[in-house]
This record gives C-alpha cells, structure tokens and sequence, in this order.
C-alpha cells in the first residue's frame, strides 16, 4: 500500500527469553520490564491481536487510544509511534513493524457489541472482552481498567469524509510488530475469536510471542 | 419549545455532572465561539457501564459523532441518541485535555487568578468523578462535542484540528435512552492552540415519545439494536 513503510528488528528469536504461541481466540498476560522488547507474529496473516498495556506500578494509567493518537496526528500505529497513557506517558514505543499499520480506534469484540453489529445470534458466540476480563483479573484489571485497545495487523481505514470500515488487512504470514517497554507494563493480550468480519480473514489463527530482557 | 425542566449555563473552562431521567433530552448550546464539551457517558444504574467510543463508532461505521447516532456503552446499550445538530461533526478521536496541554499557556493557580485559574479537562472531569464516587479508572474516550478534528483518507491517517468548528448558538441534543450521568468539561480541545473557552447552556427537557420513524431508531440495524438492548437492560 502506498505510503506503508516497513522497519525490521534485529533482534534473534533464538536467545529470546520469551516464546510462546497464543492459540487462536485465547488470551496472554505478561509483565515487561522497562527496557524490554516485545514481538508479536502474525503466524498465519490477518489475525487480529487486541492488545492492551498498563503501567505495572500504576493501573490507572493505562494505555489511551485517544492520547496516542491525538498526540501522534494520526489514526493508525506503525514503527515510531509512541503508545501514550491517560496520563500522556509513554508506556511503548514501537521499534519495528513489518505489517506497516495498525488499528486503535476499533475497540475490541464484546458479546454485547457482538449483538449490536451482527444480531441476537451472535451473543453467545467468544469474544475478545471476555478474554481480557479472565486474563486481567489476577492483576485487578476488571471492566472499569479496560481501557480502547489496540488491535495490531488490523487494518480500520478512515476516509477525509469522516467515515470508518473494517477492510481487508494488509498483514501476511511472519509479518510481526515490536515494541519496547518505556516502564515496567503489563501486556493483556485477546487474540481475537471474532467470525463475523474479515479482521481475522475470517479465520481466526494463533500468534507467536517473543521477548527481550 | 416546552419550558426547561433545568437550565444551567456552564462558563468556559469549567466542569459540571448531572443526571438526566431516561426520556428526557440534553441539549447542549455554544455561548461562544470555539466552544467545546468533552463528555463523558455511565449509565446511571450500573457501576461500570460507560460510553464505548470505538464501539459507537464501528457500529455505525462513522469516524465522527453526528444525528441520529447513537451513543452506546461497553454493554451495547444505547445511552443516548443524538436527535439533532447544527453541526454534523462532534470530535470524538482526541480525548480530552490534560495538564500537559496546559503548560503553553503558562502557569496558573487559584491563588494568582482565583476563579479565572486554567485548569485541564481531566482535572474538571476528575473533579465531578469524585462526586459520585468515581476516580480515575472511570476515565473514558469522551465525546468533543462542538470540536473538530478532520480526519483525511492517506496511508497514515492524518488528523487535522479544524479551529473554531462551532459558533456561538450551535446546538446539540442528545436524548437520555436510559438514566444516565452525563460528566462535561468545557475546557478547550486539548488540540486547541488558544485558551480562550466558550461556555455551554445546559438544558433539559421532556423528550418526544420516539415513534416508528424515530430517525435513530431508523438509522442502522446496529442503531435500533442498541436503543432495543437498553429497554431491556431492565427486565
């Protein structure tokens, strides 16, 4: 895509001191410590990765969708984008990004937002703010911490009239993102289980975390 | 127009809770230029149900808040509906002030410039939180309304405040779809290079029954499904 540019890691997976795969629709909490790098793969292409990041010495301050992308002028994440709290820190930094853009205005999947968007049908059906919820609560991360996520390898283009729409994504097998932790954080991960857009291509898949410190 | 049931003008740069019966209608009135409102939404019932801007957002495939949509929460019910504007784009992509945004402006206490004192949108929103036994974690993507910023269709997605989108005499109503505690702030957009905040008449009213063709009961499936989910929050 025109305008998209790419920034590689030099980073080896072989001497990470994290790596593990996230199966398609569960979850993964961690914490990084500051310094730390942080890789998520896209193994299979297209698969959403709902991502939200605290300061571990402070829950409150959580990652902010709306004070990244304020502060940034932009809608969509790529390498150098600063990840800002609500207290405008900067919790991360993306350092590298092979996909080339990411969403944080879409919000995560919920069984209720599941109902609105698709129907009675849908309530019943797995969804990202369930996970969040049951991956967050050993650390006291319930509903009233959840913040607006990001959704890495999303792809929500916005048009100069004001519209939003959730295309097709630009991701593809082994495209991943990394990020460097500016303060100890917690990292709550939904790998998203959502069926009924194309953010997963339709098929959600597992991912594969890597981690420097 | 039916007599106001309360009628409060809030001046620039200060912040204000109320809650407003489900079936009555806010409306929101720029007394300046450059005015600007960032709203917060709960449901008034509930100890964390809150206005959801991505999921707004997504479900009705706007970037923007404008009539008829819907303003719905973490639970996928309908808050409040916006009825009516004379604009046809309230920010809802940049949060809300905070100290940060301030520091330009230089520095200012209560004991330099008593009531005149700048302070952020945060701290006036944290103020009225407090109010009702809320902090912090309550904090949300709130709505700018009377704010702009124009959002372009290139590959980063560029965001552009547009100064001074509303006049004064702009409105906005939005209609109370449940009972809901509406939190505001009117100090300026935190992208706002000026310190120069308009205030906001409150008032609320009885709301017209929403018949059949209610436009936004009409507007989306996802709208009506939304407006629905909150007549049975209740059941």
């Amino acid at each position: 895509m025109t305008g998209v540019v790419t920034v590689g890691s030099g980073l080896d997976p072989t001497v990470a001191v994290l790596d593990t795969t996230v199966a398609d629709g569960d979850g993964f909490l961690a914490t990084i410590p500051a310094g730390g790098s942080f890789r998520i793969v896209d193994l299979h292409g297209n698969q959403a990765v709902d991502t939200l990041f605290y300061d571990a010495a402070d829950l409150d301050n959580r990652y902010s969708a709306m004070d990244t992308v304020r502060e940034q002028g932009r809608a969509y994440l790529t390498a150098g984008s600063r990840l800002l709290s609500v207290n405008v820190d900067v919790l991360a930094t993306i350092t590298a990004d092979t996909c080339g853009r990411h969403d944080t205005l879409g919000g995560a999947c919920a069984q209720e937002s599941n109902v609105v968007r698709y129907g009675e049908h849908t309530r019943h059906q797995h969804a990202c703010r369930e996970t969040f919820l049951r991956y967050g609560e050993r650390v006291g991360i319930g509903a009233r911490q959840l913040g607006h996520n990001i959704n890495f390898f999303m792809n929500v283009p916005l048009t100069a009239e004001g519209g939003l729409t959730f295309a097709d994504g630009l991701s593809a097998p082994g495209k991943y993102v990394e990020v460097r932790a500016e303060r100890d954080l917690y990292v709550l991960i939904s790998n998203c289980p959502q069926l009924n857009n194309p953010c997963n291509g339709w098929n959600p898949t597992p991912v594969r975390l890597l981690g420097w410190w | 127009m039916s007599e106001a049931l309360l009628s409060h003008e809030i001046p620039g740069g200060a912040a204000w809770s109320v809650l407003v019966r489900g079936g009555r209608e806010l409306k929101l009135t720029a007394t300046g230029a450059g005015a600007n409102c960032s709203t917060l939404l709960f449901a008034a019932h509930h100890p964390v149900d809150r206005l959801n801007v991505p999921d707004t957002l997504k479900a009705q495939m706007s970037a923007r808040i404008h009539a008829p949509m819907v303003l719905m929460s973490d639970r996928g019910t309908a808050l409040c509906s916006v009825t009516g504007s004379s604009l046809d784009w309230h920010d809802a992509l940049s949060g809300h002030s905070c100290d940060v945004h301030l520091e330009q402006f230089g520095p200012s206490s209560y004991s330099a410039d008593r009531n005149a004192w700048r302070r952020s949108a945060r701290a006036g929103l944290l103020s009225e939180l407090r109010k009702h036994g809320r902090g912090p974690a309550d904090l949300h993507a709130c709505v700018n309304f009377f704010g702009k910023v124009a959002t372009s269709g290139d590959a980063a997605g560029t965001l552009t405040f547009v100064p001074a989108h509303a006049s004064a005499g702009d409105w906005v109503t939005l209609r109370a779809e449940m009972d809901v505690l509406v939190v505001l702030s009117t100090a300026p957009h935190p992208l706002d290079p000026r310190w120069d905040p308009a205030g906001v008449l409150a008032e609320v009213r009885p709301a017209p029954d929403p018949g059949p063709h209610d436009p936004s009961w009409t507007f989306r499936d996802e709208s009506a499904r939304a407006l629905r989910a909150a007549r049975e929050v209740l059941a």
